[in-house]
């Protein structure tokens, strides 16, 4: 019972990233159309601007402390990053907490290069096939990795928990087990509301905002909305921008359950599109499920009894429940009718 | 059966005598190499494959490096139990990689359009696992399958033959060893035979049938086609094609690794029938040679090369130009790749052989208005 309830939790975590990308993913198909195959770099973009504002919050400045020598009887070379000789403390804790800031950066920047991305090369596509867009946007994931990997190099850059949130939860205390029954790390915790927290926040949007009313409308029925007077385009540019920061901050937050590299997006992309079809093509709520599910079925199928019983079935899960849902059910789980069938 | 018609019989000459001449045309480019040559010709006729699939139908398979693992692997372990001749290992390449390829296509072809890339796709990356994990017996896994010197090799052994005169045996036909050159012209002689499969397969009945399912599938369903078999026997060649390319890879260096797998080695495929031109005949071979060239040349570019090539410049203006180039080449090839790629894809749809048609067309245009107008002046 524990160890189901441990899988149930490590799933958790791994399905809110899974939800996260393929909601953006969702989004951006249901509202502009477009299969978009970048939505992993936007990801990978998101980690490094974690990475990048950590490496901008530890600029050091390197004095000679002659007071303490080092075994060599040297004098010691002190590194202080420039922030702590501004604020002092405050500046320790700054860079102590650099992930979660980092989610300030990446909110503007990601909106930025979202925004960009759909006026500059995104919407010359709209009309064009979806293999074409496939392939376009292929070639942009392609080149959005190799500037990252020549600012960043090729090798993972492993981002630090913040120290008070290291270490486990008791969950098993609050469903009155015994200590240390099933603890579960805080951080993985964390990643899990936050990504409850921003679903919640953009189906919020969605539903309750006249923006998000508008833009409801025009997945609908794209013409009529336009036929209103309704700039639906510009709109449209926006969600694509928002699709954007969604991927990138679910990427900034990721940064250290998984080391990133500049191919990070790439993995994280096929995963995404399995999902994204599993839920149903157009369906936001399906991708979130979705999501969930696959996250918490691949948490399961990687326990040991599970792997006797079907071996390498950790390994193909996935893959094996899109191929039966695809075959079955050919709009997903939660896919409207008609859309996307064939 | 054989015959091609006239224009056909052109192109075929023409890329024979591309092909051959490839080690006297390629010397200049530096990439005349007998290994890497054998590598432009092995990946031709993986896209020429593929384009059979993709160019004929428009369904974009994002799964084909399956059917090139499975090629090597068959081709790997016909080395290890029957003989190093390659004749063996060829044939059960692409028979074990079309009845792969029968088996995805199955399912795969229920469905179109986006569904089929990701189904293709799934497939794939469910065999690239599964070979990694547990059928490492089959695979052996991380390491890859080898050759060794202990292996059975049933036929060899009854024809007295063991085929390595140092160290490993190495593949070989009919007794005469495809090491080096020998290596480059067997595979040549693969890729011409493939290319006339392919310009038959285009010129067909069949073919006429895959182009009309692309245009409009009801429609050909409606004029009493069953399009199901039609399309399945297209992806069985096309996996067929790929399962010949992964035995041949086989042939240069007798090792069979999961990497090959991999849906970055699909996306390959995809990249280079793109580039050079979809459902065209030389497309799929020009964009081959094209990335293969760009993997393994471009990309040894380094920051020395540049310097040499800008030594004529002056100091500063040399250490920018070296400094904005070095971002492109060497290791940052693939962002020079990626580029072009979205270039192409905005610009030429239809890659590099329409765009090189085009300007033929624009060229011929102008010079027949140039007659015209002596005509009139006269």
């Amino acid at each position: 019972m524990n160890a189901f309830l441990a899988q149930l939790l490590n799933g958790l975590d791994k399905g809110g990233a899974y939800a996260l990308i393929a909601l953006g993913l969702t989004l951006v198909f249901g509202t502009l159309g477009v299969v978009n195959f970048a939505h992993g770099a936007l990801f990978m973009l998101g980690c490094f601007c974690a990475v990048a504002f950590r490496y901008l919050l530890t600029i050091e400045t390197v004095t000679v402390d002659p007071t303490q020598l080092s075994p060599w009887g040297q004098p010691v070379e002190v590194r202080t990053p420039l922030v702590q000789n501004w604020f002092g403390d405050f500046g320790a804790v700054l860079v102590d907490y650099s992930v979660p800031i980092s989610v300030l950066l990446t909110v503007p920047v990601m909106l930025a290069i979202g925004i960009a991305m759909e006026r500059g090369l995104i919407k010359h596509f709209y009309k064009r096939t979806h293999a074409e867009q496939i392939l376009v946007t292929f070639g942009l994931a392609i080149v959005l990795q190799e500037i990252v990997k020549s600012f960043f190099g090729p090798n993972p850059v492993p981002q630090p928990i913040p120290t008070d949130l290291r270490g486990a939860a008791d969950i098993g205390l609050l469903l009155g087990m015994e200590a240390h029954q099933l603890t579960y790390p805080w951080w993985r915790l964390i990643y899990l509301f936050f990504s409850l927290a921003v679903i919640g926040g953009v189906f919020a949007f969605l539903q309750f905002t006249t923006f998000g009313m508008v833009v409801r409308a025009g997945m609908a029925d794209r013409e009529t909305v336009g036929l209103l007077g309704i700039d639906i385009g510009r709109r449209f540019t926006i969600v694509f921008g928002l699709a954007a920061v969604v991927a990138g901050v679910a990427g900034a937050m990721y940064t250290p359950l998984l080391a990133p590299n500049y191919l990070i997006g790439m993995d994280f992309l096929v995963l995404s599109f399995v999902v994204v079809v599993v839920g149903g093509m157009g369906s936001l709520t399906g991708a979130v499920a979705a999501g969930f599910l696959l996250g918490i079925l691949q948490s399961f199928a990687s326990m040991t009894e599970v792997k006797s019983l079907f071996p390498g079935i950790d390994q193909v899960i996935i893959y094996l429940v899109a191929v039966v849902i695809l075959l079955v059910r050919p709009r997903g789980l939660l896919g409207r009718r008609g859309v996307m069938e064939g | 059966m054989l015959s091609l018609s006239r224009k056909d019989v052109i192109k075929l000459a023409v890329l024979a005598a591309i092909v051959l001449t490839m080690p006297i045309w390629l010397a200049p480019f530096g990439a005349a190499y007998p290994g890497l040559m054998q590598k432009f010709v092995i990946y031709a006729i993986f896209a020429v494959g593929f384009n059979i699939l993709f160019g004929l139908t428009g369904y974009l398979s994002f799964g084909h490096a399956a059917f090139l693992g499975v090629g090597s692997y068959t081709a790997v372990w016909s080395f290890k139990l029957l003989t190093m001749d390659i004749i063996p290992a060829m044939i059960f390449a692409i028979i074990f990689s079309g009845l792969f390829a029968l088996v995805i296509g199955y399912f795969c072809l229920r469905r179109s359009g986006i569904y089929f890339s990701i189904l293709t796709l799934a497939f794939a990356q469910m065999s690239y696992s599964l070979a990694y994990s547990v059928l490492t017996p089959i695979t052996n896994g991380e390491t890859g399958l080898l050759v060794a010197r202990s292996d059975p090799r049933v036929i060899d052994g009854l024809l007295g033959a063991d085929g390595m005169a140092n160290g490993l045996p190495t593949p070989s036909l009919l007794g005469v060893s495809l090491s080096g050159y020998a290596g480059f012209y067997i595979c040549a002689a693969f890729l011409i035979a493939a290319f006339f499969v392919s310009q038959k397969v285009f010129a067909s009945p069949f073919g006429m049938a895959l182009r009309g399912i692309k245009s409009n599938p009801t429609r050909m369903i409606y004029t009493g086609f069953n399009t199901k078999p039609y399309m399945l026997t297209a992806f069985v060649i096309s996996g067929m094609f790929a399962g010949l390319a992964g035995g041949l890879l086989a042939v240069t260096d007798p090792i069979a690794g999961a990497e090959r797998m991999k849906w970055t080695e699909s996306g390959n495929v995809v990249l280079m029938t793109i580039l050079g031109g979809v459902g065209t005949l030389f497309g799929p071979v020009v964009g081959a040679w094209l990335i293969k060239y760009f993997e393994n040349i471009f990309s040894a570019i380094n920051v020395n090369v540049l310097n040499d090539f800008f030594a004529v410049l002056p100091d500063g203006l040399q250490a920018v130009m070296v400094t904005i180039l070095s971002k492109f080449t060497g290791e940052g090839w693939h962002l020079t790749l990626g580029l072009v790629f979205v270039l192409i894809v905005v610009f030429l749809p239809g890659g590099l052989v329409e765009g090189a048609e085009r300007l033929i067309r624009r060229l011929r245009r102008s010079g027949r208005t140039a007659v015209k107008k002596k005509v009139v002046q006269q």
